[in-house]
C-alpha cells in the first residue's frame, strides 16, 4: 500500500498542476453557451443516474430473491398479483413518459436558448485551421480595418461573437473547452461557432481532431478582457510594424525581407513577400504570449532556438532549418524584438 | 505439433509485410546541407538564335534521393505554389515562363541542372532564389518539377492536393510522354 500511495495521487497532483483553471465545461464555464449547456448534462446526468441505480437495484432484488418451487405447477390465476402487476407497469409507463418528454422539452428550450445567443453577433473572427498553427483574421465592414494575426485571440467580454472556421488542409477542430464545444471544420466546408465570453480571463483551446504529427501542439489562446482593453489591442494589432531605430535592428530588418524568413512570413510595413496563409504574420511577433501555436514561451531565447532548430522544439512543422552567419542572426533577434 | 508452425508461419508473415511495406525515409528535421550546390551543372543555354529547334535533351538515369521520396516530392509540390513559382509556369504547362512538364530544358534536364536554374536564376524573367530557399527545399522543389515530366518512380508521385484543386493528382495523370514536335515550340525563355 505504501508503495501504490505516491503512484495512486501523483497523476492526480500532476493535473492540478497543470491546470491553473480547470478546462472543463462543468467545472468553469465562461460563457452562456458552456453554462446552459453544463446546466442541461448535469439534469440528465442525474435524472438519468437515479434510473440507473433503480434498475441496478431491481436487478439485485431479483437475483437475490429466491425462485420459488411452485413454478413449477400449473399457473393459478391470481387476481392480488395481477393488480399489483398492472399498478407496477402504470407507474413505470408514466415515468418514462415523464422523463423522456422532459428530457425534448429541456433540450429544445436549451436549443433555442442557444439559437437566440447567436443572433447578430458583433464581432465577427475567421481562424483557419493549418498544420501546426491557427491564422486569425478580425473582420470588419471597413477593409483598411481588416488585420490578421496567429494562435491567440483577444476578444471583449459580454459581447456576442461569430466564428467563422475554415480549413486550409485536412479535418480541424476548434475546442475552447470552457466556452462551447467542438466544431469540426473540413477543408473546403467553412463552419462557424458562436461564443459570448463572461469572464475575463486566459482560456485555452485546442484542436479537437487528430490532425498530424503536431496535433499535440496547436493551441488557441482566447484572452477576454474588458472593452477599452481590447479596443486597445486592436488598434495596435492594425498597426503596421514599427521601424527599427539602432543598426542592428536596422541589419536585422534586412537580414528577414531579403533571406529565407520573407519567403513565407510576412511583417506588415516591409517589403517581405510572405503570405499569412502560408506562415504565420509576424508585424506584432512580440505582442503574444507563445510562439509555434503554444509550442514554446515567447522570449528572446525561445525564439532564437526556435530559429535555429525549430525542429527539436516541434518536430515535423513546416519552418525549415536555415543556417546563418552569427552577426546576422543575433541582429534578426533583434529586430524581431522590436514587433511589439 | 502443428500449431506452433502455425504461428511461426504467422510471424514470418507479419515480418515479410512489415519489410514490404517499408517504402521511403522520411526524417522529422530537415538536415542543412543535404545536398551541395554541383559545380557540374550547365550554366549557358545550348539553344542558338534562329536555329535549330530545341533539343529534348535525354533525363538521368538515376533519381535524386528526394525523387524517390514521396514526402519530399509532396513538399515541393507545396512550395511550388507558396513560392509561386505557379505565377509564371503555372501548373507545369507554362504561361509566361517555359513549360515544365515537357521534355524541353534549355538549361539541362539533370536535377542538378534545375537545382541551378533555381539557385542562380535565367535570363528574362527567371529570378536568382539564392539565400532565399533552404538548400534542401530546392531539392524537394527539384524533384516535384522534375514529378510533372514523369521522370520519377510512380510510388513517389504526389497523390492529391491538401486544397481543393482542379486538376487531377499526379498519380492520374496520362503516362505517355509528349511526342516530339508535336506541341508547338516553346516560348524562348
Amino acid at each position: 500500500m505504501k508503495l501504490l500511495n505516491p503512484l495512486f495521487t501523483l497523476p492526480f497532483l500532476c493535473i492540478a498542476a497543470a491546470c491553473s483553471r480547470n478546462p472543463s465545461v462543468l467545472q468553469d464555464p465562461a460563457g452562456p453557451h458552456a453554462e446552459i449547456t453544463g446546466k442541461l448534462f448535469r439534469y440528465f446526468f442525474a435524472v438519468n443516474g437515479v434510473i440507473f441505480l433503480l434498475v441496478l437495484g431491481f436487478l439485485f432484488f431479483a437475483l437475490w430473491r429466491r425462485r420459488e418451487r411452485q413454478l413449477v405447477a400449473p399457473l393459478q390465476p391470481d387476481a392480488q398479483g395481477e393488480k399489483r402487476l398492472l399498478t407496477g407497469v402504470v407507474i413505470a409507463v408514466s415515468l418514462t413518459i415523464i422523463v423522456l418528454t422532459s428530457f425534448v422539452i429541456l433540450s429544445y428550450a436549451v436549443d433555442k436558448n442557444l439559437i437566440g445567443l447567436d443572433k447578430n453577433p458583433a464581432l465577427e473572427i475567421e481562424i483557419t485551421g493549418h498544420q501546426w498553427w491557427w491564422e486569425v483574421r478580425y473582420l470588419s465592414k471597413t477593409p483598411s480595418d481588416v488585420f490578421t494575426t496567429a494562435n491567440e485571440i483577444h476578444v471583449p467580454l459580454n459581447t456576442k461573437i461569430r466564428l467563422i472556421l475554415k480549413s486550409s488542409d485536412v479535418i480541424h477542430s476548434v475546442w475552447f473547452p470552457n466556452l462551447a464545444g467542438k466544431r469540426d471544420i473540413i477543408p473546403g466546408h467553412d463552419q462557424d461557432l458562436f461564443i459570448r465570453v463572461d469572464k475575463e480571463g486566459t482560456w485555452q483551446g485546442r484542436c479537437g481532431e487528430f490532425c498530424g504529427m503536431q496535433h499535440a501542439f496547436m493551441g488557441l489562446t482566447l484572452f477576454a478582457e474588458p472593452k477599452p482593453a481590447f479596443e486597445a489591442w486592436e488598434k495596435a494589432q492594425r498597426l503596421p510594424a514599427e521601424e527599427p531605430q539602432s543598426a542592428e535592428e536596422k541589419h536585422g530588418k534586412e537580414v528577414f525581407t531579403t533571406g529565407a524568413c520573407a519567403m513565407c512570413h510576412v511583417i506588415r510595413g516591409t517589403d517581405s513577400t510572405g503570405y499569412s496563409s502560408n506562415a504565420p504574420d509576424l508585424t506584432h511577433l512580440k505582442s503574444r504570449a507563445t510562439i509555434g501555436a503554444g509550442a514554446a514561451a515567447n522570449t528572446k531565447g525561445d525564439l532564437g532556438g526556435w530559429i535555429l532548430d525549430p525542429h527539436g522544439i516541434k518536430p515535423g512543422v513546416h519552418m525549415p532549418t536555415i543556417s546563418q552567419e552569427p552577426q546576422d542572426f543575433q541582429a534578426l533577434l533583434s529586430y524581431l524584438e522590436t514587433l511589439k | 505439433m502443428w500449431w506452433r508452425s502455425l504461428l511461426v508461419v504467422s510471424i514470418l508473415m507479419l515480418v515479410a509485410g512489415g519489410v514490404i511495406l517499408i517504402r521511403e525515409e522520411r526524417s522529422d528535421s530537415t538536415t542543412p546541407a543535404a545536398g551541395a550546390a554541383r559545380s557540374d551543372a550547365i550554366t549557358m543555354s545550348n539553344v542558338t538564335a534562329g536555329g535549330s529547334p530545341v533539343q529534348a535533351l535525354p533525363g538521368p538515369e538515376v533519381n535524386t534521393h528526394e525523387e524517390v521520396s514521396a514526402y519530399d516530392v509532396a513538399e515541393g509540390k507545396r512550395l511550388y505554389h507558396w513560392f509561386n513559382c505557379n505565377t509564371c509556369h503555372a501548373n507545369g504547362g507554362g504561361d509566361i515562363g517555359p513549360p515544365l512538364m515537357d521534355n524541353k530544358w534549355l538549361y539541362g534536364a539533370e536535377p542538378r541542372n534545375i537545382h541551378a536554374s533555381i539557385l542562380e536564376g535565367r535570363p528574362n524573367g527567371m529570378p536568382s532564389f539564392r539565400g532565399k530557399i533552404p538548400d534542401e527545399q530546392v531539392w524537394q522543389l527539384v524533384a516535384y518539377i522534375r514529378s510533372m515530366g514523369g521522370n520519377v518512380p510512380f510510388y513517389a508521385e504526389p497523390s492529391r492536393d491538401d486544397d481543393i484543386a482542379a486538376k487531377p493528382p499526379e498519380t492520374m495523370a496520362p503516362k505517355e510522354p509528349m511526342e516530339h514536335g508535336a506541341n508547338p515550340a516553346a516560348p524562348m525563355p
